[in-house]
């Protein structure tokens, strides 16, 4: 069954606030990686191996740097049939 | 024909280090290259790194830390007859580096060679080391990690001359007579031929170079199950760990395998912070430092785990001297 984007934003919720310490709450769909929730190209690529864990979604790095937003992670994890 | 008589293990009896004295901090980098001192401490974890001096080789690193290992393991330079020096910065190709520290640590006439697994060699050299005594063809062992990587990096190419550094780290290998007593684990050890343009020299005058991006995830998806395979058969819960010590590549790699290893209690060593990333010799130079600080009780078990170019891995316990 798919997952609707509030189960994929708690899983992300999730997996950011344990790669990368930002608390699940701050992590809502319009926020930026890299300036409003101050992550880094290494954590984004650790986010990707989680994701590829929780969800079975695999984001390769030419992927991962156009993803800029929650939003856009979980569009592109719906998108992969999550 | 009649065969070696071996021995029922083998065991770590001492460790060895030698650093430069002469220390590059990330200020000194960044007046050269555009980079910060916050940038390279959030990516890397390396406030400053030693560098050899021009006149500094890998064998005068190689000498000072196997002396030091050596003497602490009070053993003379007759009974040692094996010599393996584990580095991928060899001056040349010939002569090999370990006959020629040998002779000048007084060993008469041992086996030598160098042992190329970049920054898995100093795994791949203790395992070697371990089999060699086990198997009898050696009795005591002086293994060496050394690298002077400071001669492989492009010093304008801020991606690369941030990370590595220059030391050696050495230990004393011998036999024990009760497998109760042995100290070194089964090592779990790999390759990944399909990576190797991850990291590379290109030629004899090119510089290291490396996709960050890609040994990064690499590192923090392929190594933890190769470190839980290695306490598994060295029939050792990861929760019974004293510390997990990994190759010093980049602190972000270490804590993102230490929190999937299931090793809660374990220190973790971050002797990179200081230290650099100085290859084959990381390991032995973050025990040696531990021991000093008298962070680890003889007997405690160890968790080892050395990965880089080849790509090349390997992982086992040990216990402290």
């Amino acid at each position: 069954m798919a997952m609707t984007d509030q189960e994929i934003l708690t899983g992300l919720g999730e997996i950011i606030d344990e790669v990368a310490g930002v608390p699940a709450d701050q992590v809502t769909p319009e926020k930026t990686f890299v300036d409003d929730l101050d992550i880094d190209s290494l954590s984004m690529v650790e986010i990707a191996v989680a994701a590829q864990d929780k969800f079975g979604v695999e984001i390769p790095d030419d992927q991962l740097k156009d993803l800029k937003t929650v939003q856009d992670v979980i569009d592109y994890v719906r998108r992969s049939g999550a | 024909m009649r065969l070696t008589e071996g021995s029922a293990g083998a065991r770590i009896l001492a460790f060895g280090d030698y650093q430069p004295s002469r220390v590059v901090t990330n200020d000194e980098l960044a007046a050269t290259v555009d980079t910060t001192d916050e940038w390279i401490r959030s990516r890397v974890g390396i406030a400053s790194r030693p560098i050899a001096g021009p006149d500094e080789t890998l064998a005068d690193m190689a000498v000072a830390a196997g002396g030091k290992a050596l003497a602490a393991s009070g053993l003379s330079p007759e009974d040692i007859d094996l010599v393996i020096v584990a580095t991928c910065t060899p001056e040349a190709p010939i002569p090999n580096t370990a006959a020629t520290v040998a002779r000048r640590l007084g060993i008469s006439a041992p086996g030598a060679y160098d042992l190329n697994a970049a920054c898995a060699g100093f795994c791949y050299a203790l395992a070697s080391a371990s089999d060699a005594v086990r198997a009898g063809t050696a009795r005591h062992v002086l293994l060496i990690g050394a690298e002077k990587l400071s001669q492989w990096v492009d010093w304008t190419d801020r991606s690369t001359c941030i990370i590595f550094a220059d030391g050696a780290g050495a230990v004393v290998v011998g036999p024990v007579s009760d497998p109760a007593d042995a100290g070194i684990g089964p090592v779990v050890w790999g390759s990944a031929g399909d990576l190797a343009d991850k990291i590379y020299i290109p030629d004899r005058n090119g510089f290291i170079i490396q996709e960050g991006q890609a040994v990064f995830r690499w590192a923090t998806t392929a190594l933890h199950p190769v470190a839980k395979q290695a306490c598994e058969r060295a029939g050792v819960d990861p929760t019974e760990l004293a510390a997990f010590v990994p190759h010093q590549a980049n602190l972000r790699i270490i804590e993102a395998i230490a929190r999937r290893i299931g090793a809660p209690q374990a220190l973790v060593a971050d002797d990179i912070v200081t230290a650099g990333n100085t290859s084959s010799a990381s390991i032995p130079l973050a025990i040696a430092r531990m021991l000093e600080r008298g962070e680890l009780a003889s007997g405690a078990p160890v968790l080892l785990l050395g990965f880089g170019a080849g790509i090349c891995y390997a992982g086992q316990v040990i216990t402290v001297p």
